[in-house]
């Protein structure tokens, strides 16, 4: 399933967005940032008594079942008094629940939390960068591993000089892609496809900012 | 006309370049005085990219003052920082000038340099620039649009002998080659028995390969190496080497064991010469040449 995968800001951060907003009511969410332990309940209340201990009045705190869905509108409404009261609201959720709550309810948003990719849960409690929604899909050249989002320069013609043991040149911890990609279209007997040039990459897949309009039926 | 490296590379003489690297700043002295006295001594310099993604004066303008100050330059261009725009105009700026030796990398991230949070670009790759560069040859930028005078360049590109896995850096050298890489500069190496056999792999092909070497100034240069540069795997007898050198002589041996690395290089003709990266101690490169017996 698709994850939008976050990190807490740092406290200071925090501090800096709160400075002068006394009056908080807090949101979490029930689906991504509950799995990625960022904006679930327990995250909430943390993050009530964080801002208790720092002199804030917390009117009110829920998690919304979904918060990047349209009837998140609906599920704040039965919070509508917390919510006036509030002088903004600190939004633990990724940034597509930040954005449709802030369209949904005109109110002064923050965000606790940084959208840092939308990937996939490869393993308990690991997340994966494996689409960037780049508009112009080259994986059906490369195994089905896709090297726009996961080689670190987003190289499409094999791996650059940094590559290590298989890892990356900035982080020990990140596969080199090449590595991955090399090994796949071995195992399927497909390395020709590897020796193939790419040209310059198409950034015109969809200029930004997407938008799309189902044609008429 | 090819280019007085190109000719070098031709005649089947042992080349021998190295590397200038332009200043963090203004102040040109210190890379004047390198490219002064290395200028009749190789036969071409590299001047490097905002080498490890440090910001410095840009290698245009250093390949434009060792062409003014009469030497052979190799312009280092990276794709880290300009997109296809910026790299062809910079081309065409460079073949303006007369420079003519290109270099086309991919270039580091610009995480390992001083500015971690800047945007990287990397709309090209390594490859990609090779063909750049051969497209521009033949009146055409990479729109497909007509150039009004062309360019010319003798065109380079980089291998990692002792990568690992290997197999995929050597299909990456081969689309190097096959986009129109004339010559190799290889990552350093040091186990000269290993970069024999890549050259037996490496001498199907019609190309001209430069064996790196980086002079080596002490023994903790040469771990840290090992443990950060990928891709270059100092062995231990001659980290062992380096350490035994008295107090103070470090150096001194390095530039013994470097030069001794490109006697039998030359020696043995493993290859078609060798690209000296003395990083930092570029006023010891006739030195290690002296040590090789090249001069």
């Amino acid at each position: 399933m698709i994850r939008s995968i976050t990190q807490k800001k740092p406290e200071k951060e925090i501090e800096r967005l709160l400075k002068g907003l006394n009056r908080i009511f807090i949101i979490g969410c029930g689906t991504c940032v509950t799995l990625t332990r960022t904006g679930g309940d327990p995250e909430v209340r943390a993050m009530k008594e964080e801002l208790s201990t720092k002199g804030k009045m917390v009117t009110g705190q829920t998690v919304v079942p979904v918060a990047c869905d349209n009837l998140t509108r609906e599920f704040l409404g039965d919070f509508g008094e917390q919510i006036n009261q509030a002088d903004a609201l600190l939004i633990m959720t990724c940034a597509f629940g930040v954005q449709s709550i802030a369209r949904q309810l005109s109110r002064m948003v923050i965000p606790a939390l940084d959208t840092l990719f939308i990937g996939k849960e490869t393993a308990v409690g690991l997340f994966d960068e494996i689409c960037t929604q780049c508009g112009t899909c080259i994986i059906g050249e490369t195994g089905g591993i896709c090297p726009v989002t996961n080689c670190h320069k987003g190289l499409v013609n094999g791996p650059c000089g940094g590559t290590n043991h298989g890892k990356c040149e900035i982080d020990v911890n990140k596969d080199c892609v090449w590595t991955l990609i090399y090994n796949r279209l071995m195992e399927l007997g497909r390395i020709d496809s590897m020796r193939k040039y790419q040209k310059p990459r198409n950034h015109l897949g969809e200029p930004k900012p997407g938008k799309f309009k189902l044609p008429e039926a | 006309m090819p280019t007085k490296f190109k000719e070098a590379l031709e005649s089947g003489k042992f080349v021998v370049t190295s590397e200038v690297a332009p200043p963090k700043g203004t102040n040109l002295e210190k890379f004047k005085h390198h490219i002064e006295l290395l200028k009749d001594k190789v036969d071409a310099m590299n001047v490097t990219d905002h080498q490890s993604s440090v910001m410095r004066y840009p290698s245009l303008g250093g390949a434009m003052m060792v062409k003014e100050m009469g030497g052979e330059v190799i312009l280092q261009m990276t794709c880290r920082d300009r997109n296809r725009l910026a790299l062809q105009a910079d081309l065409l700026f460079a073949s303006s000038r007369g420079i003519q030796n290109v270099l086309c990398l991919t270039g580091d991230s610009v995480m390992l340099g001083d500015h971690k949070e800047a945007k990287s670009v990397f709309d090209m790759d390594s490859s990609q620039l090779l063909k750049t560069v051969r497209t521009m040859e033949t009146g055409k930028d990479l729109g497909g649009n007509e150039l009004d005078g062309g360019v010319s360049f003798c065109a380079g590109a980089i291998v990692t002998p002792e990568a690992d896995p290997l197999e995929p850096q050597l299909i990456k050298f081969e689309k190097k080659l096959e986009a129109g890489a004339e010559f190799i500069q290889t990552q350093a190496v040091y186990d000269l028995d290993k970069f024999k056999e890549f050259m037996d792999y490496a001498r199907q092909f019609h190309v001209k390969i430069l064996a790196g070497i980086i002079l080596l100034t002490s023994a903790p240069m040469a771990r840290f190496m090992n443990k950060n540069i990928a891709g270059v795997f100092v062995p231990q007898d001659l980290i062992d080497e380096m350490a035994s050198a008295p107090k103070g002589q470090a150096l001194a041996k390095g530039i013994e064991i470097t030069g001794r690395m490109i006697k039998r290089i030359h020696e043995e003709k493993m290859c078609d010469g060798v690209h000296i990266m003395a990083i930092g101690k570029e006023e010891k490169v006739p030195d290690i040449m002296e040590a090789a017996g090249l001069i």
